[in-house]
């Protein structure tokens, strides 16, 4: 007898606990990044300097990293359709996809920094650099997780096996991209 | 169906996902050049207006919000709610340098490029 995960068998007010689980992570994470962007936009707003701070931010950088995380996102949600369509193998080549375009990100943000840093701009340099790398920093180790996640979860849909977790990893990216669509503006174009 | 599909709307998922990608990168564009004129308003406007616009785009149709359960919508908007109820009982206090009795005295470092 083989025994299925809960997440995939109840279902809490008509949504699968899995997805569930997934819809309160992301209201959690709402707040820790909410709360985050509402200190920096109350701080922005008495601190004329930060403009001049920001002002060495690099815009088109800041850009392409934008167009990288909504195609990741393009092809996460094409996954959770070929999820929907019991094709695991397309599935799973898709959020490798996905995964490549987390890793375009994060190779974009390590080449961004270093050149930050070579100029000076360091985490303790103001206000507005503390909440620039930690703001950022903290968008990255979501990133980060997110394709540790997104790998695990290739590899069962590879398979045709548990192919709802294809939809619950994505709904996790979206998130991430959807936090970023407010970063960029906040760190890149505010100036 | 697959087991993993919505519980409440079972459907064929025929979106154009690709279509929504173009429209999200045109956005994209007018975000990055919109500011580039110079006028303070429009760079609101097009910095974070289109930012809310994208963001909608991609919790309606990516993250499929506009087939999930109505309260989990709420959930979210409930936690955006909290976050406006934390910065509207803060910024009072953060927005000015000095009260009754307290004064602000931190100075911003001058940075590597000279500013403050």
């Amino acid at each position: 007898m083989t025994s299925r995960p809960i997440a995939t068998t109840r279902s809490v007010m008509e949504v699968p606990t899995g997805r569930l689980a997934m819809w309160w992570v992301l209201a959690s994470e709402t707040v820790v990044f909410g709360g985050l962007l509402g200190s920096y936009v109350m701080m922005r707003l008495r601190h004329g300097a930060w403009a001049d701070q920001a002002a060495n931010t690099n815009t088109w950088t800041g850009a392409f990293n934008t167009l990288v995380l909504l195609t990741s996102s393009l092809s996460a949600v094409l996954a959770h359709q070929a999820a929907e369509r019991a094709d695991g193998p397309k599935a799973a080549r898709l959020l490798r996809y996905t995964i490549l375009g987390g890793g375009m990100f994060l190779m974009v943000k390590a080449f961004e920094w270093t050149r930050e840093i070579r100029e000076g701009f360091t985490i303790t340099s103001g206000l507005f650099w503390s909440f620039y790398y930690t703001a950022a920093g903290l968008h990255a180790a979501h990133v980060v997780a997110g394709m540790v996640i997104m790998f695990i979860v290739s590899l069962t849909a590879a398979r045709n096996e548990e192919l709802h977790r294809v939809e619950n990893v994505g709904i996790y990216w979206h998130f991430v991209d959807v936090v970023w669509i407010f970063l960029f503006p906040l760190l890149y174009i505010a100036k | 169906m697959a087991q993993h599909a919505h519980a409440d709307a079972p459907h064929i998922d025929e979106t154009n996902y690709i279509a929504i990608w173009g429209v999200l990168c045109a956005l994209l564009g007018v975000s990055v050049l919109g500011p580039m004129a110079g006028v303070r308003l429009l760079t609101l406007i097009t910095a974070f207006g289109i930012a809310i616009v994208k963001a909608y785009l991609v919790c309606r149709y990516f993250m499929h919000l506009n087939i999930e359960k109505k309260w989990v919508a709420y959930i979210l908007g409930f936690m955006v709610a909290l976050m406006l109820v934390f910065f509207g009982g803060v910024a009072p206090d953060v927005s000015t340098h000095e009260g009754l009795r307290w004064q602000k005295t931190y100075v911003e470092p001058v940075t590597a490029g000279g500013e403050r």
